[in-house]
């Protein structure tokens, strides 16, 4: 790989403290953090480390008390709500742990979900959706419902749906985690694939199996890095 | 990036083609719930329909109202003598000629002061028992003018009126009521017979149409027992002293005039030619021997009432549909925090909170105006279905159900905000976490 990489997310400084009663608690006590583009990054540490409070703060789900985040090219740690709503909807791509579907909605109308909030044309929607759906290997089940998928199906939905906005950045929370072990490789195998094709991927987990998958881990303890590690 | 992407986008929530798709994702998710949508639903239903229906039920008891009073003439002022209550005492103790009411010089009076009037009908009014042969009937004799079905809106079923020459000559003829006609020919025509009264015999020539004056619309119900003869015929025959039987004595009464009905050209003078009229006999009727009836205001009070009546009917089932809001809200609310998980992967999505609150709002619009709709359809049968199984008239005008509509949209989205704008301003990452 060549040596002049672009920074895609920028973490300087990044602190989060949170007040409970009287106490102030700090989930992340300052942060730097470089993550380069193509990169795949595994997130660990043990619970109340504070990966959680690191997943939001790169998803654009919550802003920093101080420092800042470059996202791409732009400063995001002080925007307003719906701005952010607009860099998440545009730049980043989620994958939950619960796959977090819309119960009501079908496979291919979940997979639309970011380009309809983004007001992209019904039909271009649609169009983008199926090939994003088939690209996981579920064109066959464009009109299921969720809960007529097996969990593995229904994170490939997810998966799906966290790419049909081109993210410049995949943010996956535990994607495994709900998952026998057998889905669970095939959906590893799957995030191996988008990062040959380049996406960059941050993805949170406490299992170091998973993390040997990624190219570089983090470790966080108490709200700091503790080590960060690039596998070969 | 996927250049696709940027092709034609509108973010709007409110622009048509995103509205449509909002609003049947709202359907869906209504649909999800079916039953508790329904049933959220029906207290709209019963608010739209029982504003309609209370409206047309209102409506309809106002116009029969008025209905009555016109009949009696809106361009009218009706004058009545009344027996003056002192005299009524002395009246029971010995068998003297009480004197009061209404005399034909009123009538020159207010005919020869006020200008705008323009027909007069004096009526005197007696009752007596008339005969066919055997067959007899009481029945009030009243003494009118030839003119006096057309100020009555009487039409003929038979025959004619009298005319001015039978009245100026003094004539023994009649017109007979609707009801006293088959009492006393019940197999023959009346028509060109006689019938007797104490010692005259009268001709017979029209009989009024049942139709014209139905039952309580007016004094000239079809129901009274009544024969019209000329003024002038029966002060000749009659004269103008009453012998009447009351409790063992006999009371003697001279009233020239019961009751005169005097006729305005312009409605918009009648109260004003009103006043003068009162103030006019007031002076020569220092007893107070007479009343004055204007049915044109008693048209104004009956649409005052009916006016009162419907603001009632009205803000009652206003409550209904404002408790029908609330039920909706309250649905709104648990729904949302059901769906906070949703909420919160729709922001995470790339939601701003303006389409989260069109998302809630939509649905809340939905239910209610689908309410609005089913109500409106109840509500304009309910009305048919009393109006042919009762009596009742009811009146069904577009403007209740528009307003009623209306109003249940309006509920929706007053009751729709503060759910909505909740569902919009949980935090995202609070939202993600929600079981």
């Amino acid at each position: 790989m060549s040596v002049a990489l672009a920074s895609i997310a920028r973490l300087e400084k990044v602190r989060k403290t949170y007040q409970m009663g009287s106490e102030t608690l700090d989930a992340l006590g300052g942060i730097d953090l470089d993550i380069l583009e193509g990169e795949y990054v595994a997130i660990m540490g043990p619970s109340g480390c504070g990966k959680s409070t690191m997943l939001n703060i790169l998803g654009c789900l919550d802003r920093p008390s101080s420092g800042h985040y470059i996202l791409g090219d732009i400063d995001v740690s002080k925007m307003e709500d719906d701005n952010l709503s607009e860099v998440r909807g545009e730049k980043l791509g989620f994958i939950f742990q619960s796959y977090n579907l819309i119960q009501q909605l079908t496979v291919i109308e979940n997979i639309e979900v970011p380009l309809y909030y983004q007001g992209v044309a019904a039909e271009i929607s649609r169009e983008i959706a199926i090939e994003m759906a088939s690209k996981v290997g579920l064109g066959h089940r464009l009109d299921h419902k969720p809960f007529e998928l097996s969990g593995g199906q229904q994170q490939r939905v997810g998966i799906a749906r966290a790419l049909v906005n081109d993210p410049i950045v995949l943010l996956a929370d535990e994607p495994t985690g709900n998952l026998d072990s057998r889905s669970g490789a095939e959906i590893l195998d799957l995030f191996d694939e988008l990062h040959e094709q380049g996406k960059t991927i941050i993805m949170v987990t406490h299992d170091d199996e998973i993390g040997r998958h990624s190219q570089r881990v983090i470790r966080l303890r108490d709200g700091l890095l503790e080590s960060d590690i690039r596998n070969g | 990036m996927d250049s696709r992407l940027l092709q034609g986008r509108n973010a709007n929530p409110l622009s048509p083609a995103r509205l449509r798709r909002t609003v049947i994702l709202g359907f869906k998710s209504l649909w999800l719930h079916r039953l508790r949508s329904l049933l959220t639903v029906l207290g709209i239903v019963f608010g739209v329909c029982s504003v309609i229906a209370m409206l047309a039920v209102g409506e309809g008891a106002s116009f029969e109202a008025q209905e009555q009073i016109r009949r009696l003439g809106s361009n009218n002022i009706i004058l009545r003598s009344v027996k003056p209550p002192e005299s009524q005492s002395n009246s029971a103790e010995q068998t003297y000629v009480i004197e009061y009411g209404l005399v034909y010089d009123d009538l020159e009076r207010i005919r020869g002061t006020i200008p705008g009037v323009t027909v007069v009908v004096p009526n005197r009014i007696m009752r007596k028992r008339i005969w066919n042969a055997t067959q007899r009937a009481d029945a009030d004799i009243i003494g009118t003018v030839p003119w006096f079905p057309e100020m009555k809106k009487l039409q003929l079923a038979e025959g004619r009126f009298f005319s001015e020459l039978e009245s100026d000559e003094k004539e023994n003829v009649c017109v007979l009521s609707a009801s006293i006609a088959p009492a006393l020919f019940p197999l023959t025509n009346p028509i060109g017979r006689r019938i007797r009264v104490e010692s005259d015999y009268y001709k017979v020539i029209g009989v009024i149409d049942v139709e014209s004056g139905r039952p309580g619309s007016s004094d000239e119900g079809s129901n009274l027992d009544r024969v019209y003869i000329p003024l002038t015929t029966a002060r000749a025959r009659f004269g103008e002293v009453l012998r009447k039987q009351s409790s063992g004595s006999f009371e003697n009464e001279k009233v020239e005039l019961h009751e005169a009905v005097i006729q305005v050209e312009d409605q918009d003078e009648v109260e004003e030619i009103a006043l003068i009229i009162e103030d006019i006999l007031s002076r020569n009727h220092k007893k107070r021997d007479f009343e004055l009836e204007v049915p044109l205001e008693l048209l104004r009070s009956a649409e005052e009432t009916a006016r009162t009546f419907n603001i009632l009917l009205g803000s009652i089932a206003a409550i209904s549909l404002l408790v029908g809001g609330i039920g909706i809200m309250n649905i709104m609310l648990a729904s949302v925090t059901e769906r906070t998980r949703e909420i919160g992967i729709r922001r995470a999505l790339g939601a701003k909170h303006r389409d989260i609150i069109t998302q809630f709002l939509i649905e809340t619009v939905l239910l209610s105006a689908t309410g609005g709709a089913l109500g409106v359809a109840v509500g304009i049968v309910i009305p048919i279905a009393i109006g042919s199984f009762t009596e009742m008239k009811t009146i069904v005008t577009p403007e209740g159900p528009i307003l009623a509509f209306t109003i249940s949209g309006i509920v929706g989205i007053i009751f729709g905000i503060y759910p909505a704008v909740r569902a919009a301003t949980m935090d995202p990452v609070e939202a993600l976490r929600h079981e």
